[in-house]
């Protein structure tokens, strides 16, 4: 077992698209252990930020950098959820078998972190269904599952809960609460004020593509240090 | 001669036809039998090494990305409506005596037929299924990039999760090879318990001026085409095709 990918530390991220700047000047680190969450209106940037944290885009300007592991650690020990779910037309299960062999978990540790995953997530009763049978909530339930299935240093979250009813919110919110505690790290992407009151450790604001104040959730949320985040968590709509 | 049709009805060879269809399958015609054996076998196996060929092949240009890739896919889908008679020509001219492959002595044989065929089928399977995998990776690339998938696991997971989609271009590919004509003709000569099948058969047949037999085998030939959709449709609910894919 190598030591955690994390500390991650993003300094001065730039994203431009079409001679736009999407994202600017963008500093921040995820500790280890830590629940990040990042608050901001519609098309603050937040999903680019994530997608760019995860590897999945290039920065046009800046570095992201991991304190440990080579980049196939890296891929294997961080894991992404996606706003729309999307599961392969397999079982329940087969999904989450997928998953870990395509991280490369040795077959044989498979079936045992297959069922741990169904466990918390609930879904053992449902595990021989068709993916795409389940219930919108549960499936989102399953790409959580599915992500967390091979315990990551790091799972980022995309607005998971955007659609959901509040019963389902709960149950993924008590997921990641449960993950956190058992070491990993969460970045939370949200534009839900009472959710980031609910599950934040850390707010990092993001407006029009800056980081616009960040700071420890509770006395950040009651007293935001910037005028557009203090809008906002007013209830304000802003622009 | 004129006068003659007339006086004879489409219908009356209609049902001549239906009746000697049925009496050719009811009494097991072993002629007729031996036919569609070849046309079939012929067909499947062409369709069977098209998929192979073509399935690859559409996969890896849905998820590599080159130059030029543009231009292979209107290739691809223009190839699609390869004339038969065209590729009967262009396999006639590689298997024959003078030609490159003709030391192998293929020519007037199934296997030229099953070559031909492939040659026709192969771009239909190739170009549809470019363009299935090209939507199935639209909808799955960013999750399973996040997973690490890539190369190999790539393409073998999107042919797998798009399998029921294939199954309908193989059956389109099987269609096209069941159905033409030109290229059997071409390549395998319409010999007589060698290389004859059903459409080869039709053609002779109508030639000679026996449209009741020439129509009983059509009838046949659309029932075979039937019978091999529909049992490629059962298998398909057997295994859990439903509303969800
Ligand atoms: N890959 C991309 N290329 C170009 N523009 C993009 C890309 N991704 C997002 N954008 C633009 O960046 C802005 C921020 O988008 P997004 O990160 O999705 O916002 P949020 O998730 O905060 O609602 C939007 O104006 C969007 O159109
Ligand atoms: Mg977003």
């Amino acid at each position: 077992m190598i030591k955690s990918i994390l500390p991650l530390r993003a300094v001065e991220l730039g994203y431009i698209a079409n001679a736009r700047t999407l994202l600017d000047g963008i500093s921040l680190t995820i500790n280890r252990g830590t629940f990040t969450v990042v608050l901001g209106p519609n098309g603050a940037g937040k999903s680019l930020l994530l997608r760019l944290l995860h590897g999945m885009l290039e920065p046009s300007t800046g570095t992201i950098s991991w304190a440990n592991g080579s980049s196939a650690d890296r891929r294997r020990r961080q894991a992404m959820v996606f706003q729309r779910p999307v599961h392969l037309r397999r079982s329940v299960e087969a999904n989450i078998v997928f998953a870990l062999g395509a991280l490369g978990i040795p077959r044989k540790d498979r079936s045992g972190l297959v069922q741990l995953a169904l466990e918390r997530a609930g879904l053992t009763a449902a595990r021989r269904v068709h993916a795409r049978l389940l219930s919108v909530g549960e499936q989102q339930r399953l790409s959580v599952a599915r992500a967390l299935a091979a315990e990551p240093d790091i799972l980022f979250l995309d607005e998971p809960t955007a659609s959901l009813d509040p019963v389902s919110v709960h149950r993924i919110e008590t997921l990641l609460i449960e993950a956190n505690a058992r070491g990993t790290a969460i970045v939370l992407v949200t534009h839900d004020v009472s959710q980031a009151r609910r599950v934040g450790q850390k707010i990092v604001f993001l407006h029009d593509g800056r980081i616009n104040g960040q700071g420890p959730a509770p006395s950040f949320l009651d007293n935001p240090n910037s005028d557009v985040a203090r809008a906002y968590l007013a209830g304000k709509i802003i622009v | 001669m004129v006068r003659e049709f007339r006086e004879k009805p489409y219908m009356h060879d209609l049902n001549a036809a239906i009746l000697l269809a049925a009496q050719l399958i009811y009494t097991g015609d072993a002629d007729l039998l031996e036919i569609i054996g070849l046309s079939i076998g012929v067909s499947l196996t062409a369709v069977l090494a098209s998929c192979v060929i073509g399935m690859l092949l559409g996969a890896a240009i849905a998820v590599l990305k080159f130059r030029g890739r543009g231009a292979v896919t209107i290739l691809l889908n223009s190839l699609m409506g390869l004339p038969p008679v065209v590729v009967g020509l262009g396999v006639y001219l590689l298997l024959s005596r003078a030609g490159p492959l003709g030391v192998f002595g293929l020519l007037y044989t199934p296997t030229a037929m099953i070559i031909a065929q492939t040659i026709l089928v192969m771009p239909i399977v190739a170009a549809l299924t470019r363009q299935v995998v090209e939507d199935f990776y639209a909808e799955y690339d960013e999750q399973l990039r996040s997973l690490g998938v890539r190369g190999r696991r790539l393409v073998t997971t999107l042919l797998w999760d798009a399998r029921y989609s294939l199954i309908t271009v193989a059956l389109a590919g099987f269609g096209r090879a069941i159905a033409e004509v030109g290229a059997v003709m071409i390549v395998g000569g319409n010999i007589d318990h060698l290389t004859r099948v059903m459409t080869t058969a039709i053609a002779l047949e109508t030639s000679k001026g026996n449209l009741a037999l020439a129509l009983a085998l059509g009838i046949i030939l659309v029932g075979v085409s039937l019978l091999v959709n529909g049992a490629v449709a059962s298998l398909g609910r057997r295994f859990g095709r439903s509303r969800y894919d």
